[in-house]
């Protein structure tokens, strides 16, 4: 949580909000960020750290454990429609790759901002080449992509 | 004694002496059955809203609120976790 926080400024720049959930009530939010975040993080959570005490909001995202009382560790990223795009679920012990949402996000605004006339291959990066889906692309893939360009 | 919780998960209790709970205790809450949606790629996430605490100051968040803008949602195991 504080790696999202202390990137956040990389997501404002795209445009991009966060909201964190977790079961714990914001009263223990409050004291997590005054007592701990804002050690990690200048000026602490510049985001809402939204409470989900009885789990209903994580068992509609399907990250509610209802043996441990606790909310697996998901990320959802949804389009200013209000329509999920990608999601991506952890079990506690292994924390999520921050480089990878970003890149994720750039990614699917890329292909909003082109209206679905482009997609992004495996590995993609901001910058390198995209794919233009239609006819003249069918079989003919390997000539604009290979495995081999995933760096 | 038993051993001391270790790693991530955050530990719970539970009734000695009785087989782990199999299912949530039915009949579900009238709640819980709005709230039955699971998110799907592709598909509108579902909306809630809920209490937060944002900058030192207590506040009420609904999702929907967020419509015309990239959001990222962000589940976790709890506060004063270790990952």
């Amino acid at each position: 949580m504080s790696a999202v926080a202390d990137k956040y400024p990389q997501l404002q720049a795209l445009g991009v909000e966060v909201l964190s959930v977790s079961v714990d009530s914001h009263f223990v939010h409050k004291m997590w960020n005054d007592n701990e975040l804002t050690k990690m993080v200048d000026g602490g959570v510049p985001f809402h750290m939204v409470s989900d005490q009885a789990g209903n909001i994580g068992r509609a995202y399907g990250v509610y454990d209802e043996t441990m009382g606790i909310e697996m560790r998901g990320r959802f990223i949804i389009d200013p429609d209000g329509v999920v795009q990608a999601m991506e679920v952890l079990t506690p012990p292994v924390g999520r790759m921050f480089a990878e949402t970003v890149r994720q996000v750039q990614a699917f605004q890329l292909v909003r901002a082109s209206k679905g006339a482009e997609a992004t291959p495996a590995g993609w990066q901001p910058g390198q080449a995209t794919l233009k889906p239609g006819p003249d692309l069918v079989g003919n893939v390997w000539k604009v992509w290979n495995p081999k360009m995933e760096k | 004694m038993a051993d001391e919780p270790k790693g991530c998960a955050r530990v719970t209790g539970s009734v000695v002496g009785e087989s782990p709970p199999a299912a949530p205790a039915s009949p579900v809450p009238e709640t819980r059955k709005e709230t039955a949606v699971t998110a799907r790629v592709g598909q509108k996430a579902p909306d809630f809203q809920a209490p937060a605490y944002f900058k030192g100051g207590f506040t009420n968040v609904k999702l929907s609120d967020y419509l015309g803008k990239w959001t990222l949602l962000c589940f976790y195991p709890g506060d004063f976790t270790f990952v």
